[in-house]
């Protein structure tokens, strides 16, 4: 069973000579099956775990590992073929139709675009039929709306067909309905077997979905359980500084605490 | 459903297809069509009789090793200014990085007039060739480098531009100081470009480079599709960026320096050309370099053919009629390139 793992990982910005790290001593686990949300104000350092945690932050101190081995070590193809990676930026340089991006998932497998075999073509039709883009499937992404490009990306990630996910803010920009669709994507996705690890800003959002929440401050983790373990009031204020109530899954938020 | 989806990508493979095929037939048609035309009269069925080794050996002379040497010359550096475009596009996210804008093609001349000032190119037939390699792989790997560390498409170009310019003032110096007027005429036939009386000896010199670039381009340019998608989206999807960074430095470098080689520096073809295949291909950037290269031989091939038309007192230099229609389709380019975020 492939799982993602870091234990007292840290994450520089920059060579040394080093400042602080953005991430301090973080130690987390992502299994399969597992549905977790990294919760955070900005700047808590949530995306630079998410790279350290692939081997992708170049400045690292402590251990990540994915399944047996270390991230850093692992060549970017095989990395490719274990954890899929949704980051923050989304940046498309040329206009491609939507098949075409959903098929760079299978690059790891060696799939032209174009030209792909049999196997990464089903993988793409499933990922394809997953997210209800059958109809815009030959459309340019330029003509998209910011809700079709969601769940094209997010396709893109399922085409993949890794045991791990890791998403950073899938939901960023989008209505709550478009939302609540990339979140029951991903946890179609956990139940049939895959673990995703992802970045949401929405709480609620967070709190309805997750088998447990990691919440981030100041670069440490701060509370890393289920949610009715982790999500309090005080919890809401130590993190965010915001004064809430919280009501089992139901939080509402008040007011900036002075 | 499934089944009527994926109908219409493959009809578009074929079409793509098609069009990659017919652009090899024009290139064919177009090198012929060159082969045609001279001072000396030839029937087209004269002509052919002639390529295939049948005819008169002057017949053969003419055809042969002046008018199908020129075409080739031609052809080749089209096909590799363009493909080398095309690839430094899609590394560059940039629809207007190109040999000759970032400085690659002006850095190769200046090689090449290295090698004319210190009279070195009497040494090997080499000389020039390594000249104008070394300075378009120096050219290349600065962009590149550059490119790690700036993120902005529009700074980068804007260092390209920086390249060239400095590398056209060394040159200018070079030509300042030349040693004698002789000298400064090849020089001069550097910065113009020009493909006039190539031979199969010259075209062999710079072919290696050619086609080893043009090799490294073609077997590394899968990443460049991952690549669209962002640097740490594609290093996620399995791209090993430090190497596809370098193989396309190395191979637009080879492959630009040696077309650089054969025939100076001949602009615009690199970003025209790509740009106007890329819908052909669906956008992507790896299927773009072929009918890239395809267009720019053929297209060189035919504003060579109406060099060697015009009624000019002088003959036209190809890179002077190239940057003529080039220039403006490139200012087109780059007005209706819709604003991204940088």
């Amino acid at each position: 069973m492939t799982s993602l793992s870091a234990e007292a990982l840290s994450v520089y910005a920059s060579p040394p000579p080093r400042g602080q790290p953005v991430v301090v001593k973080a130690s987390v686990t992502l299994r399969p099956g597992e549905f977790v949300v990294i919760l955070g104000p900005n700047g808590a350092g949530k995306t630079s775990l998410l790279r350290g945690l692939l081997g992708l932050a170049p400045y690292t101190e402590g251990m990540a590992r994915i399944g047996e081995d270390a991230a850093a070590a692992l060549s970017p193809a095989a990395r490719a073929r274990r954890v899929a990676y949704l980051p923050q930026a989304r940046p498309l340089a040329w206009p491609a139709p939507v098949r075409d991006v959903v098929a760079l998932g299978r690059y790891a497998w060696g799939g032209r675009i174009g030209r792909l075999g049999a196997a990464d073509r089903a993988a793409v039709e499933c990922a394809l039929q997953a997210c209800d883009l059958h109809p815009l499937a030959d459309r340019s992404c330029l003509t998209l709306s910011g809700g079709e490009l969601a769940r094209v990306h997010c396709a893109r990630v399922l085409a993949a067909e890794t045991p791990l996910i890791v998403a950073d803010e899938p939901t960023a920009a989008l209505d709550p309905r478009r939302a609540f669709q990339i979140m029951d994507l991903l946890r179609a996705y956990v139940a049939a077997g895959g673990g995703a690890l992802v970045v949401v800003h929405d709480v609620a959002l967070a709190a309805r979905y997750a088998d447990r929440l990691i919440w981030m401050k100041e670069g440490g983790i701060v509370a890393d359980g289920p949610t009715s373990a982790t999500l309090s009031a005080a919890r809401l204020g130590d993190v965010y500084g915001v004064r809430a109530e919280v009501d089992g899954e139901r939080v509402a938020f008040i007011e900036a605490r002075q | 459903m499934s089944a009527s989806a994926g109908n219409p990508r493959a009809l578009n493979i074929g079409a793509a297809d098609f069009a990659i095929a017919s652009l090899a037939a024009a290139g064919v048609v177009l090198i012929f069509a060159a082969c045609l035309i001279g001072s000396t009269p030839l029937s087209p069925v004269r002509t052919f009789a002639a390529l295939v080794g049948a005819g008169t050996e002057s017949e053969r002379i003419i055809v042969l090793d002046i008018r199908l040497s020129r075409a080739l010359a031609a052809y080749v550096v089209g096909f590799a200014l363009a493909a080398s475009g095309a690839a430094l596009q899609g590394l560059l996210r940039n629809p207007l990085a190109e040999p000759g804008i970032i400085g690659v093609s002006a850095s190769a001349s200046l090689g090449a007039t290295f090698v004319l000032y210190y009279g070195l190119a009497g040494l090997s037939p080499f000389m020039m060739p390594i000249g104008a390699i070394i300075g378009a792989v120096a050219a290349t790997a600065l962009i590149v480098a550059a490119a790690i560390r700036v993120r902005s498409a529009v700074t980068l170009i804007l260092i390209g531009v920086g390249v060239s310019s400095f590398a056209g003032s060394v040159m200018s110096l070079l030509m300042n100081l030349a040693p004698n007027p002789f000298t400064l005429a090849e020089m001069v036939t550097w910065m113009l470009g020009s493909v006039a009386n190539r031979s199969f000896v010259d075209i062999a010199f710079a072919m290696p480079f050619i086609g080893g670039g043009l090799g490294v381009l073609f077997a590394s340019s899968r990443g460049l599709s991952a690549l669209s998608l962002g640097e740490e989206a594609a290093a996620s999807l399995g791209v090993d960026l430090g190497r596809l960074r370098a193989l396309i430095a190395l191979g637009a470098g080879l492959a630009a320096g040696g077309a650089v080689a054969l025939a100076g520096a001949i602009g615009f073809i690199g970003v025209v050309a790509p740009h106007l295949v890329r819908p052909l291909v669906d956008q992507d950037p790896a299927r773009t370099l072929l009918p890239a290269g395809l267009l720019g031989g053929a297209a060189l091939v035919a504003a060579d053919i109406i060099v060697r038309l015009l009624p000019t007192a002088n003959e036209l230099r190809l890179g002077v009629v190239a940057a003529l229609v080039g220039a403006p389709a490139f200012i087109a380019i780059a007005i209706r390139t819709r604003p991204r975020h940088d």
